[in-house]
């Protein structure tokens, strides 16, 4: 099935794979923020994850493993921004902003011996005949397995903030802390906790750069997909469901204007490669202008800094 | 009430933070069903006790016992497993999360969302406090926000329901219904422990008092026994006069407000409808209502913060609504709002530096765009002096001051540079009685001098002790102006609009 020279079919399977990393990014991001943290270093995260896991993988011939290292440089990297800023209290917003160059610069160093390698491919689901089916087979069934967790980390990241007493607590320390202090539920914990969940989801986001989405080792190959995690969790109003709408957006232009430039359209390359970011932040921006006149989206503790004083 | 089983006994108890002794060596002990007053002015350590009591703050000596068994709870959580329950003097809710959600987060071990709803019907109804469990706690008014607290204390089944100024953002017909409440539990068998600035609620509900000064208990009663008065000077420790308001006139009409609306400041915040009055030299004009009615937006709106729609305000015929903050200060229009910091003063920066905030058009602190810094350390020398604000000098940074000191100095600044206008919100908020009465003092020699002050504040008291005039602020709407003298407190609460149409359930 062709459109003006572009596989609509191949464009849909390619869409789940494009939205994947930047998909795990906001994931974790929105549950940091949900606890009143704003860490900026999300892209910082992301590529220290993509050289972790991209590494291990390739030393140890198992990508399973290299997705477990990309998850824990991650969050090992959110925990230096939690220490940072949970027990010493930094500015979250430039602390956010040094972990992320940070992660550039340390992650071009480990990975300067590692460019031009292939990683060990990482195996689809075997899904047996459903995966024969005519279109769906292809869009649905025909994935690594990275990219079913991925959904499975979207939808329990929404049950746990909006039906668990975990999540209660969590949203509840991320709109006041003070008065979550005060009944007796331990702040700083509960955000260092949530900013390490948000670390390795980051850092998968980045193994999954590095060792399925391109699949090799680049200096900066995040390419920004870090920034438009955090501006798909703003946009999204803070909402699980609507990241998912969000990250699959930009992973579906994405997909399509790499379509579009293999197909040889006469349009400017650099517009097109832009594309992804302009119309995932005006769709997100429409959409959470509609939402304004509703409960206030954003975490009313999102970006203070908390601090015991009795 | 005397009975020998006590139920929280309290022996010795200390707590030192750097440089000053919050509690020193305090005893007393509370009996079943007893609702014991804990008294004392700002920073006589009843907070602070009170945080021992439910977890918050670690005792440095002394002891405590819960119905004889030794009681020292290192977290809320264990106080609350004990039957202890707080109800807190600023809401520890949350306003994006709803009622049922709310009351979970004060609860060990909730039950399903469902149940619990029901069970939160089912005890507000009980005790004369409907409540919807759905509905955002951002869009419930003051009184219904405390009720989300004391259900949710009550769920808990406590024998020990502390309350922490808890009527101090309802209006008296809703007191009354909280009062029923109390009464209503305490009858069952649950002691309170209630800390309130307000004497006479307190000789009306409470079985005794204890009275802190300075960290130590000086002294104990029974309040019905006494005069207010006697209990305000065991408070302070001290005499102390009422304000003298006598000598007054009234000259020409000054301010004209009319027809002032405005748009709400903030998500949950309200709006101003369709505002007027009319203001004179030499008078004070007291401004009534519960927090959150539209106070800090009418003071937004007269300070020139937020400018209003052309022809809305006017001084002596000539309109300002569409003037900022500088240009009403050079015609003598000046405001003190009620957040000390961050709002009429800035935390970080010294006093002189924050006297040159307000004080550079009227004090000439500037020239030629430069700072005179010797004209403005002059002008807040001269406020610290003349309002007796305890700091070592000027330098010293606003944050450093103590909540009293720092408000006495903002309203000095104000009133040192003689304004024809001036508009105070909530200008004794959480100062000791003498400060506030020489607070007071001096709005009313300021009136005298022939300016006209309006003061909004949530303390009637002091309305009716200052005001000539007394109006209501009720949602956003602002009633006509009555005279204070001969109005009731009954009236004055209908004005502030009874009891939200709260209902008390039959009981």
């Amino acid at each position: 099935m062709t459109l003006g020279g572009i596989d609509i079919i191949a464009l849909t399977a390619m869409l789940m794979t494009a939205s994947t990393p930047v998909l795990l990014a906001a994931t974790g991001e929105l549950v940091a923020e949900k606890s009143g943290v704003l860490n900026l270093g999300v892209e910082g995260m992301m590529i220290m994850g993509a050289v972790g896991g991209f590494a291990v993988a390739v030393a140890t011939g198992n990508p399973v493993l290299g997705f477990a290292a990309g998850a824990l440089a991650g969050a090992a990297l959110a925990l230096l921004f939690a220490i940072l800023t949970q027990v010493f209290l930094s500015n979250q917003v430039g602390t956010g902003l040094a972990l992320t160059l940070f992660g550039l610069g340390l992650s071009a160093l480990i990975g300067k011996s590692y460019e031009g390698i292939r990683p060990p491919a990482t195996t689809k689901l075997d899904f047996g005949p459903l995966s024969e089916l005519p279109v769906l087979g292809r869009v649905l069934f025909s994935h690594d397995w990275m990219v079913y967790l991925s959904l499975g980390l979207v939808a329990a990241t929404w049950y746990v903030l909006n039906k668990t007493r975990v999540g209660l607590v969590l949203r509840a320390v991320g709109e006041n802390h003070d008065a979550a202090h005060a009944l007796g539920y331990r702040v700083i914990a509960v955000r260092i906790a949530a900013l390490a969940f948000g670390g390795a989801l980051a850092g998968l986001g980045g193994a999954y750069l590095s060792l399925v989405r391109v699949p090799q080792w680049t200096e900066g190959m995040t390419a920004g997909a870090g920034w438009i995690a955090l501006a798909i969790v703003v946009f999204a109003s803070w909402r699980a469901e609507r990241v998912l709408i969000g990250a699959y957006l930009f992973g579906g232009i994405t997909a399509l204007q790499l379509q579009l430039q293999a197909a040889e359209y006469s349009i400017p390359v650099h517009l097109l490669s832009m594309a992804p970011y302009v119309i995932t932040i005006v769709v997100l921006v429409i959409l959470s202008a509609v939402h304004r006149h509703g409960v206030q989206a954003a975490p009313a503790a999102l970006g203070k800094s908390f601090h015991a004083s009795s | 009430m005397t009975g020998d089983a006590k139920l929280l006994r309290i022996e010795g108890l200390t707590k030192a933070y750097p440089g000053v002794k919050a509690n020193d060596n305090v005893s007393f002990s509370i009996a079943p069903g007893e609702v014991h007053a804990l008294l004392g002015e700002n920073g006589a350590g009843k907070s602070t006790l009170v945080k021992m009591i439910y977890g918050l703050v670690k005792p440095d000596a002394g002891t405590m016992e819960l119905n004889g068994a030794p009681f020292a709870p290192p977290e809320p959580r264990a106080a609350r497993a004990a039957g202890v329950a707080m109800v807190f003097q600023h809401f520890s809710l949350f306003e994006a999360l709803n009622v049922a959600e709310n009351v979970a987060l004060g609860m060990e071990n909730p039950p399903p969302m469902r149940e619990l709803s029901a069970r939160i019907r089912e005890i507000s109804t009980t005790y004369g406090l409907p409540l919807d469990p759905a509905r955002l706690v951002g869009d419930l008014s003051a009184g219904e926000r405390q009720r989300v607290e004391i259900v949710r204390c009550l769920l808990q089944d406590p024998k020990l329901l502390i309350m922490d100024e808890p009527t101090s953002v309802l209006t008296p017909q809703e007191v009354e219904i909280l009062f029923h409440t109390l009464r209503k539990l305490s009858a069952e068998g649950t002691a309170i422990l209630y800390i309130s600035h307000k004497l006479e609620e307190i000789r009306a509900l409470c079985d005794g008092a204890t009275i802190l000064r300075g960290g130590k208990v000086v002294d104990s009663c029974t309040p019905r026994e006494k005069t207010a008065r006697e209990l305000a000077e065991m408070m302070v420790g001290a005499e102390f006069k009422s304000a003298d308001r006598a000598g007054r006139s009234l000259g020409e009409e000054l301010l004209v407000v009319e027809g002032l609306s405005l748009p709400p400041m903030s998500q949950f915040g309200p709006s101003l409808k369709e505002v007027s009055l009319r203001l004179r030299a030499g008078e004070v004009l007291g401004i009534g209502g519960v927090a959150g009615n539209g106070q800090e937006e009418l003071l937004a709106t007269l300070s020139g913060e937020r400018p209003s729609e052309p022809g809305t305000v006017r001084l002596m015929g000539e309109d300002i609504s569409g003037l900022g903050p500088d240009p009403r200060r050079a015609k003598g229009v000046l405001a003190a709002p009620e957040e000390r910091l961050g709002h009429a003063a800035v935390p970080a920066m010294s006093l002189t530096e924050n006297a040159l905030l307000t004080g550079t058009v009227r004090k000439s602190l500037a020239k030629k765009g430069f700072i005179d810094m010797g004209a403005a350390r002059r002008f807040a020398e001269e406020v610290i002096a003349a309002f007796d604000v305890r700091t070592p000098g000027p330098h010293v940074a606003a944050r450093a001051l103590s909540g009293g000191n720092l408000q006495k100095y903002v309203i000095g600044r104000e009133v040192l540079q003689e304004p024809r206008v001036l508009v105070v919100n909530q200008p004794t908020w959480g100062v000791d009685a003498a400060a506030a009465a020489s607070i007071r003092q001096s709005l009313l020699d300021l009136a005298g001098r022939g300016a006209a002050v309006i003061v909004i504040s949530q303390d009637l008291d002091e309305l009716m002790e200052i005001a000539d005039n007394f109006a209501a602020l009720n949602e956003g709407r602002l009633s006509a102006p009555r005279p204070t003298e001969g109005l009731t407190i009954d009236e004055v609460g209908l004005m502030l609009g009874g009891a939200h149409g709260m209902q008390e359930a039959a009981l």
